[in-house]
């Protein structure tokens, strides 16, 4: 692969897509409020729940806001990059226009993950981030080189399998054709990990661990941070990202075998 | 000698179809238990192409010539034999291959719709690995040859059709392809604007050697641009060769209009053992066949006394019609 010419080509699809949403002033305006409320609505509601309970699951409250911070990272992420280019996937295998995809020197995964942005999802990554700078404050959280690394490694994995899981879902429609339902049910269980896992009952944990590791995603960086973590948990998440990333990318080949283009 | 640029061998094709019985009882089954069958729509075909050939692909709506123009580019994986694109096998998406071809489809597009197409050729031009200097120096190229240059700085939303699609040539030329596959290029253009695509291809064709594969259902896209056609029925090739023997074998008579100056002449004219079609007073139409249609209009000059003549070729768009439904034994 020529890293640098995939470089010069994801600079070019910064600009265009950059260009693009900048042709309309007043959506990007209306996203980033919404970026806003959707936060002070979710901080809202956490404080509801631990109104009459200092403690949810063995979290407090300020811990506890370290999970929504991160979940406004990955969140924000989601809306960045994943929103745009892998609900295209469905339009683009409808549609035909997949073709041209196939048709670039270029890997066909790489283009279509990353041809597009939505700027205002970097509002919420920044929220996120300023959040992130309060958890440490408030819970007095020692910041070093390690702390650092592992959060940075288990941050990565998340949006590894965030995506993995995400692409895997898109890709199923060179089968099924419609699976916008399947990605409508994703981000509704992406919410639950706005919440402690353990605050879930064990069946949900055990659910939410295996199945769809919804729990990998914003508990383990969590407990990074408040130095709970153990040494397993976080090598277990580095192995479930690695495996998440690699299947899909052979689901994804083996899928394209079945590509049979729309009619014209 | 011109080499083969495509080669196909014994190529099959089939597509798993889903069929639906109508009725919301039907709506239930098909949704709980989906009939499907295979089908071939693609049966066994061989040809080859040359390089620099201009050929086009007739057949009727879902006789399989975009199939074919798929399995050509490598985007349909074939069930069954073998094909060769510039030495490459077309399914298996080579980065050499890919920017030896190109794709050009009439009622799809590529350029980024909010955004002027200048936009989208230089995004083209980082995927094909171009610096921006030679970038620029094909675009100006290229936009020449198609006569557009302030629509490359509009947004693609504000084109007219003919504009866009100038475009979309420019973006899908901008490597430099050998070989183009073009799948309905003119579809829903005005005359000017197809009669400008048409003369763009020629001429590009003229300049680089490009091989061209091309299907349209506008007759005067083919006569125009193809010397050879393939047509296919059903998933065969019923005909592959030289338009104008195909036209030639399909039409093996010409209509005469022969204005006489008396109706006496006409009388005459009629009785004298030509295919006559019909009479109006003085003017006479007849049948002539093409091989003997000089000895014949020299009989007739001698013979009688004529005030005019009209020779009529038969409609191409009538004969190309017959063409499209009939099987290879029929042709």
């Amino acid at each position: 692969m020529n890293l640098r010419k995939y470089l010069k080509v994801y600079k070019k699809f910064l600009h265009t897509s950059l260009a693009s949403e900048l042709e309309y002033k007043t959506n990007i305006l209306i996203d980033l409020i919404t970026a806003i409320l959707s936060l002070i609505g979710s901080i809202f509601l956490l404080s509801i729940f631990f109104q009459n309970n200092g403690y949810i699951g063995g979290w407090k409250f300020e811990q506890a806001l370290i999970i929504q911070g991160i979940y406004t990272i990955l969140n924000g992420i989601t809306n960045t990059w994943f929103n745009p280019n892998l609900t295209e996937i469905v339009k683009h295998i409808r549609e035909g226009t997949l073709d041209f995809v196939l048709l670039k020197p270029i890997d066909s995964q790489f283009f279509i993950s990353l041809k597009k942005i939505n700027p205002s999802g970097f509002l919420e990554i920044m929220l996120g981030f300023f959040l992130l700078l309060f958890c440490i404050r408030i819970n007095q959280i020692n910041l070093n080189l390690s702390f650092l690394t592992l959060s940075l490694i288990t941050i990565s994995c998340s949006i590894c399998i965030l995506y993995s899981l995400w692409f895997f879902i898109s890709t199923t429609t060179i089968w099924f054709v419609k699976t916008w339902n399947a990605i409508e049910v994703l981000r509704s269980f992406l919410y639950i990990g706005r919440f402690p896992l353990n605050s879930f009952s064990f069946s949900l944990r055990i659910f939410f661990s295996v199945f769809i590791p919804i729990a990998f995603i914003t508990t383990i960086p969590s407990e990074v941070f408040l130095g709970l973590s153990q040494l397993w948990k976080i090598l277990l998440e580095v192995i479930v990202a690695t495996i998440f990333l690699i299947t899909s990318r052979r689901f994804w080949l083996f899928a394209l075998r079945f590509y049979s283009s729309a009619s014209s | 000698m011109v080499q083969n640029i495509i080669d196909v061998r014994n190529l099959s094709k089939s597509f798993d179809i889903s069929s639906k019985e109508p009725g919301l009882k039907g709506t239930i089954k098909h949704f709980f238990r989906r009939q499907t069958k295979s089908l071939k729509v693609i049966k066994d075909i061989s040809f080859e192409i040359k390089e620099g050939e201009i050929v086009g692909f007739l057949g009727a709506n879902g006789a399989g010539k975009t199939t074919i123009l798929k399995m050509l580019c490598g985007l349909i994986y074939p069930s069954e034999g073998s094909i060769l694109v510039s030495g490459y096998i077309p399914f298996r998406r080579k980065e050499n291959f890919l920017k030896n071809i190109t794709l050009i489809m009439g009622q799809k597009q590529q350029l980024i719709w909010d955004l002027p197409p200048i936009e989208s050729f230089y995004l083209n031009a980082s995927i094909y690995d171009l610096d921006k200097f030679e970038a620029k120096k094909r675009i100006n190229k290229l936009s020449e040859m198609l006569e557009i240059d302030e629509e490359l700085f509009i947004p693609v939303r504000k084109l007219s059709l003919g504009q866009r699609m100038k475009s979309e040539l420019l973006a899908a030329l901008i490597h430099e392809p050998n070989v183009l596959f073009l799948d309905e290029p003119t579809l829903g253009l005005d005359i000017n604007a197809q009669r400008n695509l048409r003369k763009f291809l020629q001429k590009y064709n003229k300049e680089t050697n490009a091989t061209i594969c091309l299907t349209s259902h506008y007759m005067k896209d083919i006569t125009s641009l193809c010397k050879r056609v393939i047509c296919v029925h059903e998933g065969t090739i019923s005909y592959d060769g030289k338009l104008d023997l195909l036209l030639k074998k399909l039409s093996p008579f010409k209509e005469i209009l022969i204005v006489c100056r008396s109706e006496e002449d006409a009388f005459k004219l009629e009785n004298s053992g030509f295919n006559v079609k019909n009479k109006i007073k003085n003017e006479i139409t007849i049948k002539i066949e093409n091989n003997s249609i000089t000895s014949s209009l020299k009989t007739i000059l001698n013979n009688f006394d004529i005030e005019d003549l009209f020779i009529n070729e038969p409609p191409i768009d009538e004969i190309i019609g017959r063409v499209l439904i009939k099987k290879n034994h029929d042709i």
